[in-house]
Formats: structure tokens, sequence, C-alpha cells
């Protein structure tokens, strides 16, 4: 498959399957890149166990105040569109997990007391594995964003076909992790939460004019809200993964479930094959491209 | 002196709000005039950083004390930084919180929370 797609793996809330379905998809391709952005805990590595051969810290600016040369104008103050300064008494007071990073203070300060300053917010790591390539990064414990972390990890040289496994949510992460796909699989539980928050992601990638399909996973006899959700809003459901106690015990093993098992290394590769196919089908009838 | 009290309406009679920073309205309460103020706030459509800007707000208003139900932990910087009071709400009308603030049965808020910023 010498198809050039970037796939992101996604799910509204945690614990539905993304780096299941991630980890196997990816160890399913021939040379493929592996992508890990759930920056806050990283757990793709427990299944590809890659050789890591790089290994870099990312930095963000953030202003540092000169207290002696403010003179209290409050520029910064009242231009900072992330309400990220106060003045307070004789004191500017800077909240850097509020600033992001945009330097717009230290550029307007009429008195240059503001500089900035690089702080370390995380590290991305380089691997392989076979012919895979692997990605990982992973924020500092009390930091609150990880934003420049995506962006550095979408830097990294990558192979025609990628696999993101996306951090849980719709929120700013997720966001920027979108914005690199071609094509958005959704991973759905069976539950109403799991269709609430299925909603939450198929809105945002909409939103952001991705297209995207679900793979109903952990499905079971009897109603399934994602299910529902999926056929009410024209959702295209690419397949589903049947709950299984076996599949289950490998995955908690740390075990890659396409490579354990001769079944799931066959619905893997189909599935991979089918994602695939939506993406090529996407990006030929995207007139942009 | 004055204290600041997030509030729900623009009345005496109003519930604090439980919302610090994102409050609609903060009453502004001079306890040697024994007049009342009630001015809207603009950081409560804030997309971030509304406890700060909120914060920035009242300590312009020449605050002694805020009365609140919770505060996060960066508008609570800004408020020490200012040597604000802070006390904490009883769930009652604003009025009722004054005449408890008067008789001196507040007790100051010790806990702040963590901010609402997740993954900005």
């Amino acid at each position: 498959m010498g198809t050039k797609a970037t796939i992101a793996i996604l799910s509204g809330k945690g614990g539905t399957g993304k780096t299941l379905v991630s980890v196997n998809l990816a160890a399913v391709a021939a040379n493929a890149t592996y992508i890990d952005c759930d920056t806050e805990e990283p757990n793709g590595h427990i299944f590809i166990k890659p050789t890591i051969v790089n290994e870099y810290v990312v930095t963000e600016p953030k202003p540092v105040v000169n207290q002696d040369l403010c003179d209290g104008c409050r520029k910064c103050v009242d231009n900072c569109a992330f309400n990220a300064l106060a003045f307070i008494g004789k004191n500017l007071l800077v909240f850097n997990e509020i600033c992001h990073s945009c330097g717009l203070c230290t550029y307007i300060c009429p008195k240059g007391a503001l500089h900035e300053e690089q702080r370390p917010l995380g590290i991305v790591k380089r691997g392989r594995k076979n012919g895979m390539t692997f990605l990982s990064g992973e924020m500092k414990v009390g930091e609150s964003s990880a934003v420049p972390i995506i962006k550095a990890l979408m830097r990294e040289q990558q192979t025609d076909l990628v696999i993101i496994d996306s951090p849980p949510g719709s929120g700013c992460l997720v966001t920027e992790t979108v914005g690199n796909a071609d094509f958005c699989l959704l991973v759905a539980e069976p539950t109403i939460f799991g269709a609430h928050n299925l909603a939450m992601v198929h809105e945002l990638v909409t939103l952001m004019g991705k297209p995207s399909a679900v793979l109903l996973n952990k499905t079971q006899e009897g109603e399934n809200p994602s299910e529902i959700y999926a056929k009410e809003h024209g959702l295209k459901i690419i397949g589903s993964l049947p709950y299984d106690e076996h599949l289950a015990l490998l995955t908690s093993d740390g075990l890659l479930a396409a490579e354990e098992d001769k079944h799931y290394h066959t619905y893997f590769k189909e599935l991979l094959s089918a994602v695939v196919q939506e993406a090529r089908h996407a990006s030929n009838s995207d007139p942009q491209r | 002196m004055i204290v600041a009290i997030p509030a729900e309406e623009k009345s005496l009679d109003s519930a604090i709000c439980v919302s610090f920073g994102r409050a609609p309205i903060y009453c502004l309460y001079d306890t040697e005039k024994e007049t009342s103020t009630f001015i809207d706030n603009k950081a409560a459509e804030a997309s971030g950083g509304a406890g700060i800007q909120a914060a920035q707000f009242l300590v312009d208003q020449k605050i002694d004390s805020l009365i609140t139900f919770r505060l996060g932990e960066n508008a609570s910087r800004v408020l020490s930084a200012a040597n604000i009071s802070i006390l904490k709400a009883l769930n009652l009308s604003i009025a009722d919180n004054i005449e408890n603030l008067l008789e001196g049965t507040l007790t100051s808020l010790n806990e702040v929370h963590p901010g609402f910023h997740y993954g900005h």
C-alpha cells in the first residue's frame, strides 16, 4: 500500500481503545510511522517495544519580567489575549500555565522589561521497531499544555503511512492532532457516555472538514448507543470489534494482538486496508489536493 | 472597607454566584458608607484566565475583602499579592453574608482549587 496517508485515531473519551487500534494498525502495516500524541500518559511503547534512537527536550518560551524596568503601564496586562498577566502593587505577575507563548507582551513592552526564556515542557522520543518508525511525546509532570510537543512530533520525519494515536477528548491537543490528519478513525464504546463523547469528537472533526468513520469497539449483544448515534448522524461505521476477553488479556499483558493471534492479524490488516481506502477516497475527492 | 461578592443578580437579596472568575456580576459593598454597587464582570466571557482578569479588576476597585464560595489558584495569587482578605461565603443571600461579615462570623477561605484551564 504505497499510499501517502495520515490517519488519526480518536475518541471522545479515554479508554475506548485508541491505543489498541493504533498500535495494531501500525504493526500490520509495512513501514508505518506510529506517533503517540497522548502526551500526558503515552503508552504505545508498552506494546511496540521500540529501540529508542533519539530523544530531545521540547521547550517553549515564557515571558520573564525585570521588575526594576517595569513602570506599571499595564500595556501587557491589557493586551494579553489570554489574561496571563496581572499588575498588583508594584509588581507584574506572570501566569505561565495560562500563557500561550505568543510573545506579544515582550514585543509591546515600551520599557523592555519583559524578555522570553525557554522552559522545558517535555520530551520527544524517536525509535524503531522492525520497519516501523516510532515517535512519542511526553509532557513534564505539572505542565498544562502539550501543544508544542505535538507540533514537534509532527515536524519529525515520517513515512508515507502515518498512524496518530491521539490524546483523548476534543480539546486543543486533539485539534492540533486532527489538523495534521487526512482521515480520522473514531473509536467508540457501546455506552451512553461513549456515544456522548463520540458525538463531541465527531462534531470537532466535522467542523474541521476532516473525513471520518467510526470503529465500534467492545460490541456486545444489545443496543449500542454509539451505533445509534452513527446511524442518526450519517457517520460511516467502518467496522466493529466485538468484546473479547482473550484480546483484553493480550492487551493487559502489553502484547500486540496482531502479532500474537492470527485472527487479529487478519482483522487489523483488513481494517487498515479499509481505512487507507477511505483516506485515499477522501483525498481524491478533495478538490484542493 | 470595601468588600466584593460575586453575585447572580444586581440585588442584595441575590444569591452569591458559585463561580468567582466567571460570576456575571460583582457586588461591591462599602461598610462605612453602607452603600452597594453592582458591576458587570467583563472577565466572565474570557476564553481563559477569567480568574486573573477578574481579580485584577477587583484589586483596581480597591477592595479590601472578598466573600466567595471558592477561588482558583491564579486568582488567589493575584488577590494575595494585593493583601486582600478572602472569606468563605455562607449559603445565604448577599445581604446576610454582609451581616455575618460585620458580626465577624465569616471564616477565611483556606483552600483554593487548581484552574479549569485543562488542555488549552
